[in-house]
C-alpha cells in the first residue's frame, strides 16, 4: 500500500466533477487500499474522496469509528454515492487535509440516507446522522468539486441554535 | 527583526475605507496578512496585519491621503508575528442575558480561572434601550477540559445570565 500525495487548493483540479466508476476490478481494489491508507495517515483524517489525490473517480471514504460516543457505520467505501434524502441542519466545524491551516463553520444536514457501490459492486444503502453524516457530505462534495470553502458560513450564525453540551 | 506591523483603524462607518486602504498599501508595496475588520456602533474598525520593508513613518505616510480624506483614525506597530499558525479551538461558549455592569469582567474571570485561552471574541448588545441584552460568543481552548470550566460557568448563570459551553468537534476530511 502506498500514501499518496494530497492536491491542495489551490489545484485548480479539486474543482472538477469526478466521473462514475464503470469497472470494480482489482486497479479499483488496489486504489481503495492506497486510497484508506492516506486517509489513516493524515493527522485526524476521518475521510477521504479520491479527487484529493487526482483521481477523478466517483470514490469516497468514511471512517469516524475512532471518535468516542458516536454513532457510525464502519469503515464506508462509497463508490458512485448518492444521498437520498436530508433531514435536519447543524453547523460544525470543518477542515480539510486539501485545505491545511484552516477550519471554518459549514451547514450539513444531520441526518442522511445513501446509496453507493462497495468494492464488489454490491449497491448498499446506509444511514448517517451527526458526525459521520457531516464527514460523508464533505467527502461526497469533493466529487463534484466543492470544497467546504465553498460551503463557509459566518461564525455568528447559529448563535441561538446551539445544542446543550449535557 | 519581524517586517510585520498591525494597522488598527477607526472611523465613521462609510463606503470605501476596505477599498481604498488596501489600495494605498497595495501602491506601497505592502503584503497583507490576516484581518479583522467589523462595524461596531457606526464605526468601521480594522485589525490588520501588514508586511512591508517600510518604516511604521513610510506605512503612515502610504495611507495618509485616505485617513484624511475619509477621517479615520489609524496607527501601525511593529508585532512579532507569523502566518500559517493557526490553533484549533476546541470550545465555543455563549454567554448572554440581561446587560449589567461587570458581565464581560464575571464571565472571562471566570473563563481565565478555568485555563480557558480566549481566541475570539465578538459581543453585542442588542434588545432595545430600555432592556438591553449582552451576548457574548468566544472560541478557545479549554485547557485544563471541559469539567473545570462548566464549573466556573455555574458561577456566571446566577443572576440570569445563560451559558452554553459546546465542544467543537472539528471534522477533517
Amino acid at each position: 500500500m502506498t500514501v499518496l500525495d494530497i492536491l491542495k487548493y489551490p489545484d485548480e483540479s479539486l474543482k472538477q466533477i469526478s466521473q462514475p466508476v464503470e469497472s470494480f476490478d482489482d486497479e479499483l481494489c488496489a486504489f481503495l487500499l492506497d486510497l484508506e491508507e492516506t486517509m489513516r495517515a493524515g493527522p485526524g483524517g476521518v475521510g477521504i474522496a479520491a479527487a484529493q489525490v487526482g483521481n477523478f473517480s466517483r470514490i469516497a471514504i468514511v471512517d469516524v469509528s475512532s471518535k468516542p460516543k458516536i454513532k457510525h457505520n464502519g469503515c464506508l467505501i462509497l463508490i458512485n454515492p448518492e444521498i437520498k434524502t436530508w433531514e435536519g441542519m447543524k453547523i460544525g466545524r470543518e477542515g480539510c487535509m486539501s485545505v491545511p491551516d484552516y477550519t471554518g463553520n459549514v451547514i450539513r444536514a444531520e441526518k442522511i440516507t445513501l446509496q453507493a457501490y462497495n468494492t464488489e459492486g454490491e449497491l448498499c444503502d446506509y444511514k448517517c446522522e451527526g458526525y459521520e453524516a457531516r464527514a460523508v457530505q464533505h467527502e461526497l462534495d469533493h466529487l463534484d468539486g466543492l470544497l467546504f470553502l465553498d460551503r463557509l458560513v459566518s461564525r455568528r450564525t447559529d448563535l441561538f441554535k446551539r445544542k446543550k453540551y449535557k | 527583526m519581524s517586517e510585520w506591523k498591525m494597522l488598527t483603524l477607526v472611523g465613521q462607518d462609510k463606503p470605501g475605507i476596505v477599498a481604498k486602504i488596501t489600495t494605498a498599501l497595495f501602491e506601497a508595496g505592502s503584503q497583507l496578512g490576516e484581518a479583522s475588520m467589523m462595524r461596531l456602533g457606526g464605526n468601521f474598525t480594522i485589525m490588520l496585519m501588514v508586511k512591508s520593508e517600510l518604516s511604521v513613518e513610510q506605512l503612515n505616510q502610504s495611507i495618509e491621503s485616505v485617513v484624511e480624506e475619509m477621517q479615520l483614525t489609524s496607527s501601525f506597530q511593529r508585532i512579532e508575528a507569523s502566518l500559517h499558525q493557526h490553533e484549533i479551538p476546541d470550545t465555543r461558549i455563549t454567554v448572554y442575558g440581561a446587560d449589567r455592569p461587570g458581565i464581560v469582567a464575571k464571565a472571562t474571570t471566570g473563563l481565565l480561572e478555568a485555563g480557558f485561552n480566549i481566541m475570539d471574541l465578538e459581543s453585542d448588545v442588542a434588545g432595545d434601550e430600555a432592556e438591553p441584552i449582552y451576548i457574548i460568543h468566544i472560541e478557545g481552548v479549554a485547557a485544563n477540559g471541559s469539567e473545570a470550566l462548566e464549573q466556573a460557568m455555574e458561577q456566571i448563570k446566577i443572576n440570569g445570565v445563560h451559558v452554553d459551553v459546546t465542544p467543537i468537534d472539528v471534522m477533517i476530511g
